[in-house]
């Protein structure tokens, strides 16, 4: 076990930079995601934790050693790839035993540990199988067991579920949580998908563009979002954004509605969940429907800020029915409004 | 249902097929069905008469120590072209696989010696290792050791071997770093975390995957080492010395232009033609089965 600190860390292939100085602690057996659109540089940082890419400038600690110039080998890490990368000419018992027979293990405690990692992913009969005669679920079991026979010091995934479908790719989700929180092993597990991200992480890296948006726990990101890009990431459906103006205690919307909240003055962006607006027949925040999505638990309202071309969703809890075109009211608590300085970007509430 | 198109007919497409029958018909069957012809028939050592024997120019060959003797010298020299040149381009496909920079430049350099005509080859071979002029013999001569293939069948047979495939090196190393640069890189990174070194990685991981390759390459040089490397034993050694470097091919050529006995080497080439036909069935078979690792 062990903690990992990133200090700083720069990538960049050829002259141009892909990663602009990332930082972070992880604790001892916590599990972090780091979180981010497609080719943020997320597998960039993974890999360069795991040894695969060398590093531009900053440095890695994994324990107490400063880890830049060892080799993957020497890192005592165990990483699940994307596409498994099990290797296809050994069986699945192989595939587990190949890091255990270099080490040099004695053959009673090779099987010993492999047969335990086959019990706890329920690979017991596939143990003579080649990777090409088992699922991808069954794949993916194999590429975890191959981790944990290891016993590392950290455990790497790489978008380790990307391949399956929805349904496995929920249960394998609470497999690995609960995997990792029994064996406590310190993890990075990486995804683009934020559901996976908040359901699975002690904390969140939420990474866009090579830059650390915010880093904290899912709680933390979805409730008070460091940055509009965060606030626009995290949550299903996405945050709705309104220009509005900061005037005496008032956020000031496009169409000139009075919402109560937020200090000082200057141009802002409001955020809103579509979850926390509060249907008020005298609400400030007034919206004329365009279109009605019923989900059954709840109901989610398409439409316009009235009087501007600003698209909203709203989603209200259970089944309602509300005709198109019709103008309904909400009214905004104060601690569901997200204020961003128009210009920066950065939260300022 | 099937739908049928029917074209009315046409003497077009007979005429467009027409250059290829005929070239496979001329410079193919025909020569093919004269040697099978010529291979029945013994001539009188004055060329005035033949008469047609049946397989008897075949039986004789099969008594015939010397023809016996090339048979196995060809396997040698086949197998051993084979090996060296595969272990060769294997060695060097995998340095260049890890290369990242420059690495077109090297594959380059590396096709090269494959376009050179065999003759070539083989001359440049010839000077090199000259008894007397060659810098290669020459540096020999400095270490202690005393060249000269022209006296020496082991030695002349070393340099056929050498000269053959270095010139099949190019071919095989195309073949092994495609192989090579097919295989995922995560599998190779993964072996990288359990914790093998790159040589490790090779003898464990990459050579079992690459092994289909392996098989086809040497069917592939044993055909090449068997039938094509007329040319390069015809450069460099002549067939001698004392035969030591007479494979089959090179003695069908010997017997039927050198020694007139056209019968004999008539069976001789049809002898090889069959197993060329073997050589390319098993290799067709083996194309068309499964991959399995
Ligand atoms: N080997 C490489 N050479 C050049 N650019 C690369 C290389 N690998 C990744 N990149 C670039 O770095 C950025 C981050 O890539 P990556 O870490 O794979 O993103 P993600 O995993 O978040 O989708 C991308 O813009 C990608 O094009
Ligand atoms: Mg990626």
């Amino acid at each position: 076990m062990a903690k990992i600190r990133l200090d700083n860390l720069r990538k960049s292939y050829g002259g141009t930079e892909v990663l602009h100085g990332v930082s972070g602690e992880i604790e001892d057996g916590e599990l972090v995601v780091i979180v981010g659109p497609s080719g943020c540089g997320k597998s960039t940082l993974l890999r360069m934790i795991a040894g695969l890419e060398t590093v531009t400038a900053g440095e890695i600690h994994i324990g107490e050693r400063m880890v830049n110039g060892l080799e993957p080998a020497r890192r005592d890490i165990a990483m699940v790839f994307q596409n498994y990368a099990l290797y296809p000419h050994m069986t699945v018992r192989q595939n587990m035993a190949y890091g255990l027979k270099i080490r040099g293990l004695p053959k009673e405690e090779i099987n010993r540990r492999v047969e335990e990692a086959a019990d706890i992913l329920e690979l017991r009969e596939y143990l003579e199988r080649k990777p090409r005669q088992l699922s991808g679920g069954q794949r993916q079991r194999v590429a975890m067991g191959r981790a944990i026979v290891r016993d590392p010091q950290v455990f790497l995934f790489d978008e380790p579920l990307s391949n399956l479908d929805a349904k496995l790719r929920v249960q394998m989700r609470l497999e690995i949580r609960k995997l990792q929180k029994r064996l406590g092993v310190t993890s990075i597990y990486v995804t683009h998908d934020q559901v996976e991200a908040m359901t699975l992480g002690d904390r969140l890296m939420v990474l866009n563009g090579g830059y650390v948006e915010q880093f904290g726990t899912p709680i933390e990101v979805y409730e008070r979002p460091q940055t509009v890009f965060v606030a626009g990431f995290i949550g299903s459906p996405a945050m709705n954004f309104l220009p509005a103006e900061l005037s005496d205690g008032h956020v000031v919307l496009g169409n000139g509605a009075r919402v109560p909240g937020g200090a000082g003055e200057g141009e802002v962006t409001l955020g809103l969940r579509p979850e926390h607006l509060v249907a008020d027949e005298d609400g400030p925040v007034r919206v004329r429907v365009a279109l009605m999505e019923q989900l059954g638990a709840n109901t989610l309202i398409h439409g316009v800020l009235e009087g501007t071309d600003q698209e909203m969703v709203v989603s209200l809890h259970g089944i309602r029915d509300i005709a198109e075109g019709e103008v309904m009211g909400f009214s905004a608590p104060q601690d569901a409004l997200h204020l961003f300085d128009r210009r920066s970007g950065r939260r300022i509430n | 249902m099937l739908k049928r198109v029917h074209f009315p007919p046409s003497v077009l497409p007979y005429l467009l097929v027409a250059p290829q029958i005929i070239i496979t018909l001329v410079f193919f069957i025909w020569p093919a069905s004269q040697a099978l012809w010529q291979s029945m028939l013994v001539e009188d050592a004055f060329g005035l008469s033949t008469e047609f024997v049946w397989f008897e120019n075949f039986q004789a060959l099969f008594r015939d120590d010397q023809y016996i003797g090339a048979f196995k010298r060809t396997a040698f020299f086949s197998l051993a072209v084979a090996f060296v040149s595969m272990s060769f381009s294997l060695v060097l496909a995998g340095f260049a696989d890890r290369v990242v920079r420059g690495a077109i430049v090297y594959r380059t350099l590396l096709i090269w010696p494959y376009a050179i005509a065999p003759v070539l080859a083989g001359a440049l071979w010839v000077f090199m290792f000259n008894p007397t002029l060659g810098i290669l013999a020459y540096g020999l001569e400095m270490l202690g050791y005393e060249w000269n293939h022209q006296l020496r069948g082991g030695q002349a047979m070393a340099l056929v071997i050498m000269a053959a495939s270095w010139k099949q090196v190019a071919y095989n190393f195309l073949f092994y770093l495609a192989a090579m640069q097919a295989i995922p890189r995560s599998v190779i990174e993964a072996a990288a975390i359990d914790g093998a070194g790159p040589i490790r990685r090779f003898w464990t991981i990459i050579f079992p995957l690459i092994s289909p390759t392996t098989f086809f390459l040497l069917v592939i040089n044993a055909v090449y080492a068997f039938f094509d490397t007329f040319g390069i034993i015809h450069a460099v050694t002549q067939g001698g010395p004392a035969n030591a470097t007479t494979i089959l091919v090179y003695k069908v050529y010997n017997d039927g232009f050198v020694g007139l006995d056209l019968g004999g080497s008539a069976a001789q080439s049809v002898i090889l033609m069959i197993l060329v036909i073997a050589m390319t069935v098993l290799q067709f078979r083996y194309i068309e089965r499964k991959v399995e690792y």
